[in-house]
């Protein structure tokens, strides 16, 4: 269909395989001794990185977290820190 | 001299902007004639980054991208893994790039005549804690190159970055090793 | 002798506006213009810069809160591109058929949609009919000595219409090199204070400022402008001459050239791609193309005459676009200069180059390729399809 050609700019193909994971520095590790499971760092994370659990406690999933700091700079403990990536877990 | 054209390869983060407008300021500061203009895909930590930096004695007119350098500086080597950072490389250019790898492992074109490797990463790391390569790679370029006087790329490094950025290059000077001639 | 600083085209731009001592300062951030304000912001707070310095929400208010500054009689400045050059339509239009003076920086950037940020000047040319004088910048240098003139230009009293100072998005905002910068007491000999009153805000002299205007009227303003758009050229190169003698550099007013008076094949040139431009020419010669280059240094008031001198007796233009003109199948700059030649635009091989849209690049190759073509065609006396600078 060479009419539907560059008409309007869209994408519909491979929309959902950003490796955002692949642009981190440094990344969040939660440091649960501190943390009390209020759940501000899942409101604030931009990508949703930060999920619940049944068990109502909240965890970093690290596959699309892009390290920006975010849940760092928000949680009212300081229970999250900033690592190196390819430092210590 | 005639105008010499360099391309940088960088990662957002890794400071090649900031490399390459120090360069410029050595330069200009020598009496040459200097520009860079940086190129992003996005603007952000990771993305790669494409620096076009020329230095001659005349005025250098035409504001474009470099399709074939003289000489390329790169910053992180997963990068020659993308097609358009050996493209275009002049026959016997140079290439300096922050690496341990060996000449096979990092795929240097047929063309490249002279290249150095540093530890850019680790040398950085060691004096400043962090993965900024950029002040110590202008160290082996300082080495490699005789584009500017290497005093005064030294001294212009202090005065904009201060003493430690000015180890890291004062190190990848002597550290710059040749692994292609 | 001024000093030699390594500035960015937008540095470049604040300083420029610094010296000028401008009395407000009011912008958004936009990319790739922020920087321009950035700068300036800092001057402001380390006292260097005795200016007051406005934070806005929006382009809107930014170009409505120097508006109203001016209205007071004050030296105001401010920068956009782009969408922010959209979103201050209202005003920006206002603003020029007020008359009232003051410089605006347009680091030029494509227009969305298609989504980019990058260089373009769809931007500057969408809005060429608001009343504005408009001027392209090809190098760092030219970008500060050029803010400076475009005070000078717009306070003329014969003038009174404000100045875009535009240079290229990224290539030329983000380029870093060498400017020879103009000292404070040398920019102050230059320019005098501001002194504009004709349409001045003063509680002890109270008057009615724009009211509702009947269409009789409204026309004699308009005509007015229109007038005054025709004094510009006269005062552009009159300042040009001023600016070359005090500061040794003279940019030739209205339109600059390059190797024209041999020269057989014409491009012309808005903006940065000067630079290559020039390469390109040099390039022809040597291989015995009798190229030659325009530069369009102003677009409003368009230098008419000018371009119709220089292309006298060629055989063959182009006109290089960073932008499209909808509704006619080439560049906005091309039209005007086929305007500009009228019935004698039959005697040339012509056609429209278009090129470095969304911050493409337009190469020396590119170029070049278009100088080839005209030389192919010289004889032709043909308008030929345009050229895309597209690799498919």
């Amino acid at each position: 269909m060479a009419d539907r050609a560059y008409i309007t700019p869209i994408a519909d193909e491979d929309l959902y395989v950003l490796d955002t994971a692949s642009w981190r520095v440094y990344r969040p590790v939660m440091d649960k001794s501190k943390c009390v499971e209020c759940g501000m760092c899942m409101t604030y994370c931009p990508v949703r990185a930060i999920i619940g659990t049944d068990d109502k406690k909240y965890k970093i999933t690290y596959d699309y977290c892009k390290g920006c700091g975010i849940c760092a700079a928000e949680c009212p403990r300081k229970a999250i820190d900033m690592v190196l990536e390819g430092g210590a877990e | 001299m005639a105008m010499k054209e360099i391309r940088l390869h960088g990662r957002g983060g890794q400071g090649a902007v900031k490399a390459a407008q120090l360069v410029v300021r050595a330069a200009v500061n020598g009496g040459k004639q200097a520009q860079f203009i940086p190129f992003f895909g996005v603007e952000r930590k990771g993305s790669p980054v494409f620096g076009y930096l020329r230095v001659a004695d005349e005025p250098i007119r035409r504001k474009t991208q470099i399709y074939t350098p003289d000489m390329l500086l790169i910053l992180d080597d997963s990068l020659v893994m993308l097609p358009e950072t050996y493209a275009g490389l002049k026959e016997g250019g140079v290439i300096i790039i922050n690496s341990t790898k060996s000449a096979e492992e990092l795929n240097i074109p047929p063309q490249a005549g002279t290249v150095a490797e540093v530890d850019a990463t680790a040398i950085a790391e060691k004096h400043l804690g962090r993965n900024i390569p950029n002040t110590t790679i202008l160290g082996a370029f300082g080495k490699v190159s005789d584009l500017v006087d290497t005093e005064t790329l030294f001294s212009t490094i202090e005065e904009i970055f201060g003493k430690e950025n000015r180890n890291c290059a004062e190190e990848a000077y002597e550290a710059v090793t040749i692994i292609k001639k | 002798m001024g000093v030699i600083k390594v500035l960015t085209g937008n540095y470049s731009a604040s300083e420029g506006a610094a010296l000028c001592r401008p009395d407000l300062i009011a912008a958004y951030p936009i990319t790739p213009q922020s920087s321009v304000v950035e700068y300036l912001a800092g001057k402001v707070h380390n006292g260097v810069l005795d200016s007051n310095l406005v934070q806005v929400e929006s382009e809107h208010s930014a170009m409505s809160v120097v508006e109203g500054a001016a209205y007071a009689g004050g030296r105001v400045f401010t920068a956009t591109s782009a969408q922010g050059l959209a979103l201050m339509y209202e005003p920006y239009f206002r603003m020029a058929t007020l008359r009232l003076p003051m410089v605006m920086a347009i680091a030029t950037r494509e227009m969305t949609s298609p989504e980019t940020i990058w260089s373009g000047q769809q931007d500057a040319m969408s809005v060429r009919d608001a009343g504005w004088i408009q001027m392209f910048c090809d190098d760092n240098q030219e970008i500060t000595d050029m803010v400076i003139q475009a005070y000078k230009i717009a306070e003329d009293e014969g003038v009174l219409i404000p100045v875009n100072v535009c240079y290229d998005g990224f290539y030329s905002s983000h380029l870093t090199t060498g400017v020879d910068l103009p000292l404070q007491e040398e920019v102050d000999a230059f320019l005098p204070p501001v002194h504009f009153n004709h349409a001045t805000l003063d509680p002890d002299h109270p008057i009615s400022l724009d009211p509702m205007t009947p269409g009789n009227l409204l026309m004699k303003y308009r005509r007015s402008h229109l007038e005054a758009m025709k004094r510009v050229p006269e005062v552009v190169d009159r300042i040009d001459k001023e600016f070359g003698d005090k500061f040794g550099r003279y940019y030739g007013g209205m339109i600059s050239e390059y190797r024209i008076e041999d020269a057989e094949i014409v491009i012309i040139t808005v903006g940065g791609m000067t630079g290559a431009g020039m390469d390109a020419v040099d390039a022809a010669r040597e291989n015995g193309i009798k190229a030659g280059l325009v530069k369009l240094r102003f677009t409003r008031p368009f230098p008419a005459a000018r371009v119709a001198k220089a292309l006298e007796g060629k055989k063959a233009f182009a006109v290089i676009d960073r932008s499209v003109c909808f509704g006619w199948s080439c560049g906005p700059m091309y039209m005007e200069t086929k305007a500009s030649l009228a019935d004698a635009a039959d005697q040339y091989c012509h056609f429209s180059a278009i090129g470095g849209l969304g911050g493409a690049d337009i190469s020396t190759d590119m170029i070049y390729s278009t100088i080839q073509k005209l030389e192919d065609n010289k004889e032709t006396k043909t308008e030929l399809e345009t050229q895309w600078y597209i690799t498919e």
